[in-house]
C-alpha cells in the first residue's frame, strides 16, 4: 500500500527554554508529511521548517530510533508514546493520525521527572531506583559454567519478561498517580525470580522502593494504565512479586 | 513500623486490609439487611437486629469496625494526598480512558460520595437505636418500623439509599481484587479469578443493597 500524505497538521507543543523557566505551549503548521514516516521523523522535519524560520528547534530525546534503548518519551495526544500500543515514539507512524488533525504533544509530568528543557525531561530518577538496589553480588575469579545453576523454565522466562523493560518512563508518565512501581516492579522481579539475585533479595525491594518514595514518585493503585502503555507489555503481576518481596524484606527486619 | 505506615506500598497494606475488612462487614451486613424483604411481618429482622445489639462478640466487633472506617478513610486521604503531590505541572491533555477503568480512576471521589451516604445513614438509624431508642419505643414493630417506615413514606430516601449502594458497588468493582493485588496475593492465573469474584461480589452489593429501597418504593410488601 502506497503511503498517503497528510496534507497539513497543528503541533501544539510544549516549549520551555530550560529547567527553571516556565513554559508554554506554541502551535506550529507543518505540511505534506507521508504516513510512511515515523513521529520523531515528522520532527526532524518540523525541526527543519523552524531553523529555517529562525525559531530555536523543538528539543526531545532519542537515540536509538528502533524501540529498545528506552530514551524517546513524548506523551501525544493524551498517551505515552501516543496512539499505538506496544510501541515506543520511535517506532509511532504517521499513519495513525488524521489529515489536519492538532497533535498535542507533552513531556513526561512527574515531579520526579523534571522538565530540562521542550520535551526532554530528566530521568536520572531511574537510575538512582537501580543504585539502590538494581544489582546482582558477583564473585571474582573464573567464569561460572552456565548450566551449573538450574532454574526452571517458568522463572526463566519470567524474569526474561520483567528484563525486556528499557527504562522508558511511560508507565509514571501513564499513572495517574506517577507511580514508577510498574518500572520499580520489573527489576526486582528480573532479579528475583534468578538465582543470582537471592543474595540481596531481602534488601533490594526495601531499598528500591525507598528510594522511589524519597524520589518523589506516587504510589500504586492498581490502575493498570501503565501495563497498557507500556511499550514492553511488562505485566503488573510484577507489582504483586514487588508487593510480596516488599512485604517479606520488611517483616525480616 | 512507623516507617511502614507511610511508605507508598505500607499505605497501600493499610488501605487493603481495612478494605478486605470492611468488605467482610459489608456481606454480614446485606444479609441482615435482606431480612427486612423476606419477611413483612419484620419479626426475623427484628431477631437478626437484636442479635446483633446483644451477641457479646458483635459488641467487641462494633469499636473496632469504627475504627476500620477511620483508618480506611484517613489513610485514602494520605495517600491520594501523596500520589497528587506527584504531578505537580498537570497535563493538559489527557487520554486515560483506554487504558483504565473509571472506578479506578475514581477511587477517592466513589469513596467520599459514599462517605456521604454512610453519614446520613448513621444519623438515619443507628444513632436513633444507639442513643434515642425512645424513638422507637412507640413504633409497633420496632427497628423494622423505623427502617421500613422511612423507606415506605420517603421516595427522597429510597433514591438516596438506592445511589448509596450503587456507589459502594462501583467502589468495590475495583476495590476488591485490588485488594488482593495489593497484599501480592495474585498471578498471572489468580488476576481473572480475583476480577470475576470481585465483579460477582461488587454487583452483589449494589443490587441486593439497592432492591431494599426498592422493594418499599414499588410498595411490593404486603
Ligand atoms: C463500606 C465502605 C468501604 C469499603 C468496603 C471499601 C473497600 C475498599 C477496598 C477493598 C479498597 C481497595 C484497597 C486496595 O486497593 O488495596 C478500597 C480502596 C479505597 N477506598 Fe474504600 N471502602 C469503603 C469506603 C471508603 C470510604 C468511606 C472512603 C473515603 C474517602 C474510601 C476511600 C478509598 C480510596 C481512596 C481507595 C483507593 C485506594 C487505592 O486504590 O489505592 N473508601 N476501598
Ligand atoms: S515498565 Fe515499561 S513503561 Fe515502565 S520503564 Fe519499563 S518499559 Fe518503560
Ligand atoms: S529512540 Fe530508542 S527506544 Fe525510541
Amino acid at each position: 500500500m502506497a503511503d498517503k500524505i497528510l496534507k497539513e497538521l497543528k503541533i501544539k507543543v510544549w516549549r520551555q527554554k530550560n529547567a527553571k523557566s516556565k513554559g508554554k505551549f506554541e502551535t506550529y503548521i507543518i505540511n505534506d508529511i507521508s504516513t510512511g514516516s515515523s513521529f520523531l521523523e515528522m520532527m526532524d522535519i518540523l525541526n527543519n521548517d523552524l531553523i529555517e524560520k529562525g525559531i530555536d528547534p523543538i528539543a526531545f530525546d532519542h537515540d536509538c530510533r528502533e524501540g529498545i534503548c528506552g530514551t524517546c518519551s513524548l506523551y501525544i495526544n493524551g498517551r505515552p508514546h501516543g496512539p499505538d500500543t506496544e510501541v515506543t515514539t520511535c517506532q509511532l507512524h504517521m499513519r495513525k493520525f488524521k489529515d489536519g488533525e492538532t497533535i498535542i504533544i507533552e513531556p513526561w509530568r512527574a515531579r520526579a521527572f523534571p522538565v530540562i528543557k521542550d520535551l526532554v525531561v530528566d530521568r536520572t530518577a531511574f537510575d538512582k531506583i537501580l543504585q539502590a538496589g538494581g544489582f546482582v553480588s558477583v564473585n571474582t575469579g573464573g567464569v561460572p559454567d552456565a548450566n551449573a545453576i538450574p532454574v526452571s523454565r517458568d522463572d526463566a522466562e519470567e524474569a526474561m519478561d520483567a528484563a525486556a523493560c528499557i527504562g522508558c518512563g511511560a508507565c509514571v508518565a501513564a499513572c495517574k498517580n506517577s507511580s514508577a512501581m510498574l518500572f520499580v516492579s520489573a527489576k526486582v522481579s528480573h532479579l528475583a525470580n534468578l538465582p543470582q539475585g537471592k543474595v540481596e533479595a531481602k534488601s533490594r525491594a526495601l531499598n528500591m522502593v525507598s528510594k522511589m518514595d524519597e524520589l518523589g514518585f506516587g504510589g500504586c493503585t492498581n490502575t493498570r494504565a501503565c501495563e497498557v502503555e507500556c511499550p514492553k507489555s511488562i505485566s503488573i503481576m510484577n507489582i504483586a512479586r514487588l508487593n510480596r518481596e516488599y512485604l517479606k524484606s520488611r517483616l525480616s527486619r | 513500623m512507623s516507617k511502614f505506615l507511610t511508605a507508598s506500598i505500607g499505605r497501600k497494606f493499610v488501605m487493603s486490609l481495612s478494605g478486605l475488612f470492611l468488605m467482610v462487614f459489608i456481606a454480614v451486613h446485606l444479609g441482615l439487611n435482606l431480612l427486612l424483604i423476606f419477611d413483612d411481618s419484620g419479626s426475623l429482622f427484628n431477631e437478626g437486629a437484636h442479635f446483633m445489639a446483644t451477641n457479646p462478640l458483635i459488641k467487641i466487633m462494633e469499636p473496632i469496625l469504627g475504627l476500620g472506617f477511620m483508618i480506611h478513610i484517613i489513610w485514602s486521604f494520605f495517600l491520594e494526598y501523596q500520589n497528587w503531590k506527584a504531578r505537580p505541572v498537570k497535563y493538559a491533555k489527557k487520554n486515560m480512558s483506554g487504558a483504565s477503568s473509571w472506578a479506578s480512576r475514581n477511587m477517592l471521589i466513589l469513596g467520599a460520595l459514599v462517605l456521604v451516604f454512610l453519614v446520613i445513614h448513621i444519623i438515619d438509624f443507628f444513632w436513633v437505636i444507639k442513643f434515642s431508642p425512645e424513638e422507637i419505643e412507640h413504633l409497633a414493630k420496632g427497628d423494622y418500623d423505623l427502617v421500613a417506615g422511612l423507606f415506605k413514606e420517603s421516595i427522597f430516601a429510597c433514591i438516596l439509599y438506592i445511589i448509596g449502594g450503587v456507589l459502594l458497588g462501583l467502589h468495590l468493582s475495583h476495590g476488591f481484587w485490588s485488594s488482593f493485588q495489593t497484599l501480592g496475593v495474585n498471578n498471572k492465573f489468580w488476576l481473572k479469578r480475583w476480577q470475576v469474584i470481585g465483579q460477582i461480589y461488587a454487583v452483589v452489593v449494589a443490587v441486593g443493597f439497592s432492591i431494599i429501597p426498592l422493594y418499599f418504593m414499588l410498595g411490593l410488601y404486603k
